[in-house]
């Protein structure tokens, strides 16, 4: 059965979030016409807030609708179909929701209705201004999902998430047969999303986002209404709450792809990453200028320019990551939906119209009589922000250049730029350089900020000088750091940690509520300790030094040795040495869903196509028994875990799991995708992946039987192993079965001979109720199969039937990652600061707010009875 | 001078220093013989070429080969260019996962002896989810 309602009344709702966004613009913008009568914007106030309200509700009803949708696996419809399964676990549905460009829209177009919920409520006095700015975005946004056709110009606004199938693809066969036909299952989350991480990180992300609207429509409002500096105090809590969100947003999804995928890092310097960390970087900056912008002309002047340029660039990322401009350069941008044109518009309305009123407002904002000087807090704080803009603009140049080759496209000439070939070289060529000052400069910043320090008396940071110092040349001595570079990183930010340090010891015991920003630097300073010797200082492990490479042996050794040889061949069962482990392969597992272990894969049969198994044997896992012999269980289809033992020379064993994904379903052709699993100690992560595996699923290849006659404690080959008849012997029972009087059975027990061990192949040869039966055994380890073919009473000599298969084998890649617990340490006391700093803030402008809510009460009553 | 227009002229220094420096950094996308043109010159740039991998009628590709069992970070393929120029590559690592499946490869790298030596691949696969359109993956022979 088709359900049309659900999906009808989402559209509608999207077409009344889209028209009430409109009107809402329009009425907020005449309550905040100032030249206005006082009557008439209270009008035009009330109605607005009415529309908005009604905004409100026709996205929480779009958004009801499409989880509707998800939720209750309606696969009529396309998104369900393409983003969630029946097989999908109850909490990942809600990622399904997401998964799509619509979705995400949907996201940002929700945060930013609660966002705005929010400041009509907590700020009254801004309101009809600020929302103006609101409302406009939530009418470009809802404008994306509209999935509207206007009639006779053919012209396409908007991508709906409603949809059915059948009017996504009306070309295939299946809707010719049967117009009502509704799949039976959805096509999946693709199963690297499947992550709890993907459940968290995307709301944060686009929470932060959203969030970057609010300084923004502030710093409009400002210049609009001319409280050319009152908008900062209830813009900063804001702007720090967004920095906090964004950030942990950011560092959300750096640690996914550190623990997921397989670029075996945190961050990659993709196009994508870069356009969400770039806004991020002038964010800060501003909120810096704005803490400055109340004394300082100039500082207020570049808190506007800031402030703006932070939503632009959001917009502008935006716009990068979902017009398919990317293109080539890009792992993870959506696919063009067609948005490309409104999106530009959007972009270009905000660049155009911000810009254009700064410009209008830029001569009656006010200027510094006198030069800032040197020794103020001001020119520290002036010189950090700027070193965040460069470094930001540094990556965005990069980054935009497939926009410039789309530019020239337009004018008509071919450009033909790539970006670099070696990206890390290139971002870290700059990065790290700016980052070495910018974490000095906080440092520097705090003692004039806390005047600690100033023009004539600069001892206060001798010691903080000194011992950094110290410290580091301890610390550059032990790990071994001698490139100049990483020396020069790691001597700033231990200078950055002790004086922010000294500042922090020193105001904590006055007011800790002030000490946000000292906390935040310290956390700063130690993730760029950490990224420095994870990222510099990796090792691989996993060297390959087998000496198999005869055709390319000269090679292999040329070039200092250098040959890039970093993965290696583990087969079944046989220890390889790496580094100083000792590694070896021991099995397959899959995952079942309710028991807290994986199982080895050979206790189960998996039933294809589904997301259940059959138990084998009986399932215990520590003692415990979870299933009998027979039973169906659930487990995650796509998921096996290849059981790599690492010996340690001091006689330790630990296990890792690397996870490999296949999903036939998706796949089509078995595609793998490979997730690390991570040996944590303290000083060091070791990382380690699987890249390439024998299909597990798929049914061994047998080689053509090859029959060998031989006599009792003959030796033959079996491909290429040397292999020994040891002895036939009787058996009562096979496979637990007692035999009856009449029947018997033997079994052959064949010695097989590999380098360093020996296996025995023992299979046996049955005659029950007058039956023959023959009974193989299989050797995974060495690709055979050996059945006991016949026996000749007459000769002695037995015949056996031999299949050999390819050896199962993994390529895998380790690596070892030192310190990369200072950086998570680090992203921690970063969060914690930025939290006290934004919870300040909030403190600030409430207690202004109510002081002016009195005084304002106050003058009304006071005027009450002249009024009368 | 003002201290602010010092200022101001040491950022736009930096700036136009961090615009002439990705300009030099940039890669081009090029073909196989301006690719053989610029090694034989001497410029040791890598580049970008874009093209098909080479297959018979049957859909089946020619002239690639991984071998794990012998040595897992040694693939080589023949990639056919824009100009249907066609060049043996060689890729010091692991076979990309889903590479058989790629309709269009960039291998980012130089020509080395005759052979184009690959320090990255990008692909475009038949996306997983949805039909009918591409998808881009990497993989890069990374050398820490």
């Amino acid at each position: 059965m088709i359900h049309t309602t659900i999906g009808s009344a989402g559209h509608l709702l999207v077409i009344i979030a889209f028209v009430s966004a409109l009107v809402a613009t329009f009425a907020y913008f005449k309550a905040g016409m100032t030249n206005a009568a006082i009557d008439e914007q209270l009008t035009w106030k009330r109605f607005a807030r009415v529309t908005y309200i009604v905004h409100v509700a026709a996205v929480l009803g779009v958004v009801f609708s499409l989880y509707w949708i998800i939720g209750n696996h309606y696969f009529e419809y396309h998104y369900a179909w393409k983003n969630s399964s029946l097989s999908l676990p109850t909490g990942y549905t809600i990622s399904s929701f997401w998964q799509d460009q619509e979705g995400s829209f949907l996201l940002w177009i929700f945060w930013n209705v609660v966002l705005g919920s929010i400041l009509i409520f907590s700020n009254r006095s801004w309101e009809a201004p600020v929302m103006t700015v609101f409302a406009l975005v939530q009418a470009f946004l809802t404008s994306m999902i509209l999935g509207v056709v206007i009639p006779g110009l053919d012209l396409k606004i908007g991508s709906t998430p409603f949809l059915l199938l059948k009017e996504v693809m009306p070309d295939i066969p299946v809707f010719k047969m049967d117009p009502n036909f509704v799949a039976a299952d959805g096509q999946g989350l693709n199963p690297l999303l499947q992550n709890y991480w993907m459940v968290i990180h995307p709301p944060t992300l686009f929470l932060g986002f959203a969030s970057t609207l609010i300084p923004f429509s502030f710093a409009i409002a400002g210049l609009w209404t001319k409280k050319i500096q009152e908008w900062i105090r209830p813009a900063l809590p804001w702007a720090l709450f967004s920095a906090l969100v964004l950030g942990v947003g950011i560092l959300m999804g750096a640690y996914w792809a550190y623990e997921t995928l397989n670029f075996g890092s945190y961050w990659n310097w993709d196009p994508v990453e870069n356009s969400s960390i770039v806004p991020w970087l002038v964010l800060v900056a501003a909120v810096h200028t704005m803490i400055i912008g109340r004394k300082n002309a100039t500082a207020l002047k570049t808190s506007f320019i800031l402030t703006i340029a932070t939503f632009i660039l959001v917009l502008y990322s935006t716009f990068m990551t979902r017009s398919g401009i990317l293109g080539n350069a890009s792992v993870h941008s959506f696919t063009d939906l067609g948005l490309s044109g409104q999106l530009l518009i959007y972009l270009m309305t905000f660049v155009i119209g911000s810009i254009g009123i700064l410009i209008y407002r830029w001569k009656s904002l006010p200027s510094d009589e006198e030069e800032v000087s040197t020794y103020s807090r001001e020119f520290w704080i002036f010189i950090g922000a700027t070193l965040l803009c460069l470094s930001g603009f540094q990556i965005i140049a990069t980054t935009s250049i497939p926009v410039y080759n789309k530019i020239a496209e337009l004018f008509g000439t071919v450009l033909n730029m790539a970006l670099p070939a070696d990206q890390i070289g290139h971002y870290n060529k700059f990065q790290l350089w700016f980052f070495s000052l910018i974490i000095i400069l906080t440092g520097v910043g705090q003692f004039f900020w806390w005047k600690r320090v100033g023009k004539g008396k600069l001892q206060g940071l001798y010691n903080p000088l000194l011992i950094s110092l110290l410290i580091s040349a301890a610390v550059i001595t032990v790990q071994g750091v001698k490139d100049i570079q990483y020396i020069a990183l790691l001597t700033a930010a231990i200078f950055a940690v002790v004086a922010n340090g000294t500042i922090l010891l020193n105001i904590i015991r006055g007011n800790y509520n002030l000490s946000g920003g000292a906390i935040t630097h310290i956390g700063v300073a130690l993730m760029l300790i950490g990224i420095l010797f994870s990222s510099a200082y990796t090792k691989v492990v996993s060297i390959n030094n087998s000496g198999l490479m005869i055709s390319r042996s000269e090679e292999f050794t040329s070039n200092d040795n250098k040959e890039n040889k970093e993965n290696i061949t583990l087969w079944l069962n046989k220890p390889e040495k790496m580094g100083e482990y000792m590694l070896t392969w021991r099995d397959v597992r899959v995952e079942p869903r309710h028991i807290p272990s994986y199982i080895p894969k050979s206790w189960v049969d998996l039933i294809e196509n589904d997301y259940h198994a059959v138990a084998l044997r009986d399932i215990v896992v520590n003692d415990k028994k979870y299933n009998s012999k027979g039973d169906t269980l659930e487990i995650f289809p796509e998921n096996f875990y290849y059981e790599i033992e690492y010996r340690e020379p001091s006689g330790r064993v630990f296990n890792l799991f690397p996870r490999v994904q296949i999903n036939e379903k998706m796949g089509g052709g078995g595609g793998i995708v490979s997730s690390p699993d991570i040996n944590r100690e303290i000083d060091k992560d070791l990382y380690t992946y699987v890249s390439m595996v024998t299909n597990p699923t798929a049914e061994p290849i047998w080689s053509q039987t090859e029959n060998f006659t031989v006599n009792m404690a003959d030796t033959f080959f079996v491909n290429d192993y040397v292999a020994i008849l040891d002895n036939v012997v009787r058996v009562d029972s096979i496979d637990g079965v007692t035999l009856g009087e009449g029947d018997a059975a033997v079994k052959a027990m064949i010695r097989v001979l590999d380098n360093d061990h020996e296996y025995v192949i023992s299979p046996s040869y049955v005659i029950r109720n007058q039956m023959v039966a023959r009974k193989p055994e299989v050797n995974n380890d060495l690709g055979l199969r050996v059945m006991l073919q016949e026996i000749n009473p007459q000769t002695g000599q037995f015949t056996f039937a031999v299949n050999t298969t390819q050896r199962d084998f993994i390529v895998m890649k380790a690596t070892e990652k030192p310190l990369i617990n200072i950086l998570w340490l680090g992203t921690f006391v970063m969060t914690i600061g930025l939290i006290m700093a934004t919870i300040r803030r909030f403190r600030d402008f409430i207690k202004m707010r109510d002081k002016e809510h009195i005084a304002a009460s106050k003058n009304k009553d006071k005027m009450k009875p002249q009024a009368v | 001078m003002k201290k602010i227009q010092i200022f101001g002229l040491v950022i736009i220094a930096v700036a136009i220093g961090i615009i002439v420096s990705t300009a030099g950094d940039a890669s081009t996308y090029v073909d196989f013989s301006k690719a053989q043109e610029m090694a034989s010159s001497g410029d040791n740039e890598s580049i970008h070429v874009v093209g098909k991998l080479k297959k018979n009628t049957a859909g089946q590709i020619l002239e690639m080969e991984y071998q794990p069992e012998v040595d897992p970070n040694y693939f080589t393929f023949t990639l056919i260019d824009n100009n249907n120029v066609a060049q043996k590559v060689v890729y010091k690592s692991t076979k990309p996962q889903d590479f058989d499946k790629s309709e269009q490869v960039v291998v980012i790298g130089k020509m080395q002896n005759g052979t184009f030596a690959a320090e990255k691949i990008l692909m475009k696969c038949p996306s997983k989810y949805e039909n009918g359109k591409l998808e881009t993956t990497e993989a890069t022979a990374s050398k820490s």
